[in-house]
Parts: structure tokens; sequence; C-alpha cells
């Protein structure tokens, strides 16, 4: 009896151990780069005491040391990194070879199958597995540990060489300084090129995704469909037992509550920018800045709160007092408090265009007898128009993009309208209830989230991308 | 008449429509200012007056008696002893002594449940603290279910027909009755800044929220710092004139303006999926969020090293200084404050931020207080999310308390910023 429990105690502690396992390994890491530091900088200090012309010497001992623990630390770093990605797809493919020759049960799915076994932790957990899993989870828990001690094995042996090798190799001619700037600017580079990589990955985790998803649903019938209704039936001959996914209503949700979004914040948001850059002295500026940008500062989910409570309950009475018949998720409520949201967004932006047209116009005009009002309608705005109408699709992508808002204020069935009193729900929305519900991540319900996404993404892109395009082209005209 | 004269008729002739324009102008201007300040003002009483309530917690003052026999415990009894024992008996026992007559067996349900279900651990945790209690007859302030709380608090009105109310007429007697005799107090709700999550809304704290909260903003103060400012320094002063440059710095601007949601599909497509690590994790949580606020700490960076002046470099540089000198030892530093306002306003940004969290799977119902960045956890903006959407009327308070916590977070890191830009804002 005993043995089985002391086995089960050491699973427990190398499963415990893999977080502290890779931090150890980073500390070992960190250590061996140091002491090549040290070794290296003491090689080239004592090289130098013996050199004769001392006027000769242009590099510090200190670059000697950088390069040789540069050397240990970021070969070894870059290799942690490639195992750590392939550690878990080797392990699965080390279990799987592992059960086709124990016989996986007729049926039983080898996803299903895995997770069962990997979830295991505890010892409970272990006991309640059947026994042909019991003695999977066995050479799991096996494959598990030789792969992290070969690891990190690898990665020592690593650090160590080059670093020896590194210690070895430099001496006073060797141009430490210049190697190790040269190391720098790579990893600054590296760190600049994050940027290409966040899109490239997020184009690939939405475009393939999406791809699997139009695999099984035509592009025309996402596209133009007209019916929305994701929830599959869980039998096949029941009412609905085929999901639709015509995302048209979605778009016109969508389109809807950002439309009223923007009906808000243009106006507000531009006359705003107006007045506190044309008309506003310096004690309104500096109370009405800061409230402006309180707004700009509140997280979402709490207009979302403040839109789902107060203002859609408000919306619906005040509606019922008129006679109107207003759905308590309403597009207006939902729309009306992320055009508020907005408001510091257009007039942050529209202050910027302002304040770029040049002073000579201003004055040209007023000098003719035009009022301020005058001037700005007739000079400022038309000067400033490209920058304004960049700004009102920066914020229109803002308004499409914007998830919390909708999720809390507005609805969740796809209903096709315009009515700005009716519950429409948006891309947003979906994207949300599709992917924090259950989780089975084949289903073309889940797939169909990164569809969504993909629309988002190449939709706010290309808006973006227009609104950069028309603003820097504006501000040339006055440079 | 001359010409002159007529065209200064004209322009008089027009004058007062014109100067009505320009008023009506002036005060449309006026108007959205009071709008935007109007909503602010509401938004914020109507979060701070729904919040108040959940800083104070209802409490039953009862006399128990923790008899040995029934417990089956002693002095000596150990810790597992001590947590195994049955405690809510002596509560329902100090109940019944306290209303007796009650013997219905739906009227029984109703008196116990006056006190909140913790009301049994609250009890356990008096007796392992103090085993010599076994024994005795103490009197405890019991926590009170939301129901009692709600009705202390006037947030169910008393005058309500009986079918219209939640608490029925005898529980209302009941707790009238302990109100008149000073049995029912309240106390500043030390629980809500003390415990996790929790079904029970007189149970509820954001300890966990903030907690995650905390442990993600250090994945992503750790991650995006070093990264942003790397990539500022390299744009700024290394990066040559190129179509790669030009590419990186077309995908900056992009990525800042990219929907926080798209952050979070990759987060779940690639962190979870393809990597396969833990869900729900301020690990994953900070890598994606530092991610998303990577752009905002880039942009703020750069500007801040432009705008030291070249006079610093070239003298740098002239004294034999490298390149690599010159940035690191004498650039670096002039910009540091306005990289850390940056960085501030950026955290301050992910710790508002919810959607991409959503994603990846913190949005799960947690109770235990995390203790690591891999511990599974949620935030505070999805706290106030989750509580949002909970159908029992105690969680409106929590909520709106939750949201101002929240803030206050977010006002005191911008406060910082502020400070920290009036302090070090150097005019070269």
């Amino acid at each position: 009896m005993t043995e089985p429990r002391q086995l089960i105690d050491g699973v427990i502690l190398i499963y415990g151990t893999h977080e502290m396992s890779i931090s150890a390994l980073l500390l070992l890491l960190a250590i061996l780069a140091a002491f090549g530091f040290f070794i290296g900088r003491q090689k080239i200090h004592l090289q130098y005491k013996k050199q004769s012309n001392k006027a000769r010497i242009n590099t510090l001992p200190k670059y000697f040391g950088y390069v040789a623990g540069l050397a240990a630390l970021i070969p070894a770093l870059i290799l942690l990194l490639v195992l750590e990605v392939a550690e878990t797809p080797w392990i699965n493919h080390q279990i799987s070879q592992e059960i086709s020759s124990a016989q996986l049960p007729s049926g039983d799915d080898l996803d299903l199958f895995l997770n069962d076994i990997k979830n295991a932790s505890t010892e409970s957990q272990i006991a309640a597995l059947s026994d042909e899993k019991q003695i999977i989870h066995g050479h799991y828990q096996r494959i598990v540990k030789t792969t992290q001690w070969a690891k990190t094995a690898v990665v020592l042996a690593l650090s160590v060489l080059l670093g020896l090798w590194s210690l070895k190799k430099i001496n006073t001619a060797t141009r430490a300084r210049y190697l190790f700037e040269k190391t720098i600017e790579w990893l600054l580079l590296a760190a600049a090129s994050i940027a290409i990589m966040t899109t490239v990955g997020i184009v690939f985790s939405v475009f393939f995704e999406s791809m699997r998803f139009f695999g099984d649903i035509p592009v025309v019938d996402f596209m133009f469909g007209t019916e929305w209704s994701p929830q599959t039936a869980i039998r096949a001959d029941q009412v609905g037992s085929s999901a639709s996914f015509g995302a048209i209503p979605l778009f016109v949700g969508t389109m809807l509550i950002s439309f009223i979004a923007l009906l808000v914040s243009v106006p507000l948001g531009l006359m705003s920018a107006i007045y506190l850059s044309e008309y506003a002295n310096r004690s309104v500026r500096a109370v009405a800045k800061p409230v402006l940008e309180i707004l700009a500062g509140i997280p979402t989910v709490v207009y979302g709160f403040f839109a789902a409570l107060t203002v859609a309950p408000f919306i619906r009475d005040f509606g019922e007092s008129l006679g109107l018949s207003v759905a308590s998720e309403s597009a207006l409520a939902a729309g009306l408090v992320m055009g508020i949201m907005i408001i510091p967004f257009v007039s942050s932006l529209a202050d910027d265009v302002m304040s770029a047209v040049p002073q000579s116009l201003r004055e040209g005009s007023l000098g003719l007898g035009a009022t301020r009002s005058e001037t700005i309608i007739k000079v400022l705005i038309p000067a400033a128009l490209p920058g304004i109408v960049g700004g009102v699709l920066l914020a229109a992508s803002r308004a499409i993009g914007e998830t919390m808002i909708v999720v809390m204020a507005a609805g969740l069935a796809a209903n096709l309208t315009v009515n700005p009193l009716e519950a429409v729900t948006t891309v947003t929305v979906q994207i949300v209830t599709l992917l924090t519900g259950d989780q089975e991540f084949d289903s073309a319900k889940t797939l169909a989230a990164f569809a969504l996404g993909l629309m988002l993404f190449v939709t706010t892109l290309v808006l973006n991308m227009i609104a950069l395009y028309v603003v820097r082209k504006y501000r040339e005209q006055y440079e | 008449m001359s010409d002159a004269m007529k065209n200064t008729a004209i322009v008089k002739s027009g004058l007062k429509k014109r100067y009505l324009k320009e008023k009506i102008f002036k005060s449309a201007g006026i108007v959205s200012i009071a709008i935007a300040f109007m909503f602010l003002l509401v938004l914020l009483t109507d979060v701070i007056t729904k919040a108040i309530p959940a800083f104070t917690q209802t409490q039953l003052t009862l006399t128990v008696t923790l008899d040995a026999e029934d417990l089956e415990l002693n002095q000596e009894s150990s810790i597992e002893d001590i947590m195994a024992a049955d405690f809510r008996q002596p509560i329902r026992e100090a109940l019944r002594a306290r209303f007796d007559g009650v013997t219905k067996r739906n009227d029984k349900k109703q008196l116990y449940s006056l006190v909140s279900i913790g009301a049994e651990y609250q009890l356990r945790d008096l007796v392992l603290a103090d085993p010599a209690l076994i024994g005795q007859s103490i009197t405890v302030d019991f926590i009170a279910d939301d129901d009692v709380d709600a009705v202390i608090k006037n947030a169910i009105d008393r005058s309500l027909p009986e079918s219209d109310r939640r608490v029925k007429d005898l529980k209302l007697s009941w707790i009238e009755s302990m109100e008149a005799s000073g049995e029912i107090s309240t106390a500043f709700n030390w629980l809500f800044f003390s415990a996790g999550d929790s079904r029970e809304p007189e149970l509820a704290g954001i300890k966990g929220a903030i907690l995650g909260s905390f442990y993600t903003l250090l994945v992503t103060l750790a991650l995006s710092f070093p990264v942003a400012v790397a990539a500022a320094i390299y744009l700024e002063e290394f990066a040559p004139k190129n179509r790669f440059i030009d590419f990186i710095e077309i995908n900056i601007n992009n990525l800042a303006a990219v929907p926080s949601i798209v952050f979070g599909l990759l987060g779940l497509a690639v962190f979870i999926n393809f990597f396969s690590m833990p869900r729900s994790a301020p690990l994953i949580g900070g890598i994606v969020l530092s991610l998303m606020t990577l752009p905002t700490i880039i942009i703020a960076s750069r500007s801040a090293i432009k705008a030291v002046p070249p006079s610093l470099r070239e003298a740098a540089l002239g004294l034999g200084a490298s390149k690599m000198q010159t940035v690191f030892h004498h650039v670096l530093p002039a910009a540091l404050p306005g990289i850390l306002t940056g960085t501030i306003i950026g955290m301050a940004q992910a710790l508002g931020e919810t959607a991409p969290l959503l994603m990846i799977g913190m949005v799960a119902f947690i109770v235990d207080i995390p203790q690591s960045i891999g511990d599974p956890s949620t935030v505070l903006p999805i706290q106030v999310f989750l509580w949002a959407d909970a159908p029992e009327r105690g969680f409106l308070e929590k909520t709106s308390a939750a949201i101002l916590v929240l803030l206050v977070f977010l006002i005191s890191m911008n406060a910082i910023a502020i400070k920290l830009r009036k302090k070090f804002e150097k005019k070269w």
C-alpha cells in the first residue's frame, strides 16, 4: 500500500513545482550570467594590469564581463522559450502513442481521455480514474518528468558551454563594447518588433479559426443571412435543430447603436472642443478639461452598469409615460451612454486638429469683421474638416468595437430592426456570449465568434487606416 | 447718401441677427460641456448613493450556548474536531429560544434564515480562537441575512402589502421586535474588504478581485514596461529610415486602435488553446493586457524621449560617449518622468479593462483568494460585471461599492501620474 502512495506524493510534488522549476531555472541562468560577468571582467582586468602601454586601453573591463554574461544568458533563454513552446505538443504526442498501444476504449474521444488524465492532480482525483487511465496517468507523469529534466539539463548545458567558450575567447583585443552594444541594439529591435508579432498573432488566430468556420458555413450565408440563432438543439429532431449564422441582424444592430452613439458624441464633443479652445477662459478650462479626462478614464464596465441599471429603466419609464413601448434593453440606452463615453475622445481629437489650423486664418477672418461663430463655422471648420472627419471615423471604430456597455445594456436576441426603442444585439455581444458559455472549442458556435472577431478586426482596421491617412494628409498641408 | 454709408447701414441692419447667432453658438458650446458635466455628476452620485449601504453590515445579537455534549467537543478538542463540529444547532437553538412558540416547519425555516449561513463559521472561528468558550454561553453579533439587511437599510419598503413584499409579515415582526429591543446593530462591513466572492450578498467581498487585479497588473507591468521602453528607444534613437521600421510604426498605431475584445480572442486562441496555458490565471490576463497597453506606453515614451533636447545628446557624444552610453546614461534618465507617467496611465487603462479578460475565462465564480499569478482569479471590473448580473438585490449595493473601489484606485493612479508629471516636468 505504501508504494503507490509514495508514487502519488512524488507526482504531486512534480506537479506543484512546475512553475517553481521554471523560476528556479531562470534564477540559475541569472547566477551563471553573473558568474560570466565577474570572471570575464576579472580576466581582462588582470590582463590590463600586465599591459605596459596603458594608453592603448580603450574598453572598460566591465564590457568584457557583459559580453561573457550575455553569452551565457541569451542563447539559453531563447532555447528555453522554444522548448517551453514545444513541450506540450511533444508530451501530447508521446502520450498519444502510449494510448494507442494500450488501447483506447472504443467510442472515447482521445482529447477527452487525455484531459481526464492531465486534470487529475490530487490523490482523490487520481483514485477516481479508471484502472486503465491510472496506468496511463503514471506514464504521463513519467514523460512529464523526463521532459522537464531534459529541458533543464539542455538549457543549463548551453548556458555553461557558451559562457565558458566566450570567457576563453575574449582578450584585450576583442571589441567588447561594440559587441555588447550591437547585442543591445538587436534586443531593442526585437522589442520593437513585438508590435508586428502581436498583429500577426491576431490575424492568424482570428483568420484560421474563421477559415474553419467558413468550412462549415458558407461565407455568403454568414455575410448576407438574415437569421442569427447560434444555439443548436441537443437532439437532431427538435425544432431549430440546425443553427443559423446569418450575421446581418448583428451588423445592423452594431450600426444602429454606433450611429446613436455618434449622434450624441460628435456634436457634443465638437462643440465642447470648440468652446474650450475658442471661447473659454483659463479658469473654465481648468475645470472642464479634468471633467472630460475623468469621463475618458471611467472603465467601460461602469458605463455598462449605469446604462443597464439607471439609464435603460429611465428611458423605458419615460417612453411608457408618452405611450410608447420601449424595450428594457433598448438600443437607445446603450447608444446614449456609449455616446457620452466617446465625447472626450472626439473632443480631444477635434481640439488637436483645430489648434493645428494656423492663427493667421482666424485673424484674417476676424479682421474682416466676421463674428467668432462665423469665423469658426466658415473658416476654422472647413480648414479642419479632414481632421474632423478622421476623428469621427476613429470614434466610429471605437463605438463598433466597444464591448462592455453593450454586453450589459443591449439585448441578446438578434432582431433585424432599426427602431432604437427595441432591443438589438451587436457583434461584440455575440462574441462574448458565444465564448463565455460552454467551452467545446470545435463547434461552429465558438468558431462563429472568431468569424465575428475577424469582421470586427477588419472593419476597425480599415476605419483606422482611412482615419490615420486623412489626418496625416491634412497635417502636411499646414506644416 | 454715399455708397459707404449704404453699406454700413446694411451691415448694421444685419448685426442684431448675427449677434444672436453668435450667442446661440456660444451657448451651444456651454450646453454641451454642461451635459458632459451633468452626466458625470449623475453617474457619480448614482454610484455613490447606491454604494454607501454596502459599507455597513447588519448584525443580530444572540446569546448562544456552546454545549459541550451537543457539539461533541471539549476543551482539549483538536482543530480538526472543531472544524467538523456542527455549529448550526446552537445558533438555531438561540433563535428558537428568542422567539418561542415557533413550531411549524416552514416558520422555523423562516426563523433560521434570519442569520446568514456564514454565522456558523463565525461561531466556529470564535471557538477556534479560544477553545475555552466550549461549555459557556456567549453573546455574539451574527451577520444578518441579506433580507434582514435590506429591511434595516430600508431597501425593502415595510409599508407595502405583504404580497408585494419579499420579507413576509411574520419575519418582519421578528425583525421589528429585535430592532425594538436593540438586538439589531450595524457595523462597518470589514468583511467586504477581507472576503472573496460568495453566492450570499452579505458574505461577498472584493479581496479576491483586488488581489487578482494586483497580480494581473504586476504581470502587465513586468512585461510591458521594459518592452515598451526598449521599443521606444529603438524607434526614436536607433531606427534607420526603411520600410521595415515604417511597418513597425504602422502596426503600433493600428494596435492602439484595435478593439480590446480582439486581444481577448488572441489570448484565447494562442495562449489557452495553442499553448494550453491555464484558464482564468492572472498570468494570461497580464500577458494579454500587456500586449494591449504596449502601444499606449510606447507612444507616451516616444514623445518623452523626443522632448529631450538634442543638445544633451550632442554634449554626451562630444565628450566621447558612445551612442548607447548617450542614450542610457543621459537621454533615458531625462525622459524617465514622462515615460513613467505614460506607464501609469497605461496601467490605469489595463486596470479598468474587462472585455479581453472575459475571453480568457477570468469570468468564473471564484471564492478562493488568489495567492500567486498562476491561481484562478478574477479582477475588479469583472467582479463588477458578475455582481451586476446577480439577481439578489443585495448585490446591487456591492456592485456599486466595487465600482467605487475601482474608481478610487483609478483616480489615485491618475493623480500620481499628474503629480509625477508636475514634479519632474522640465522646460528645456
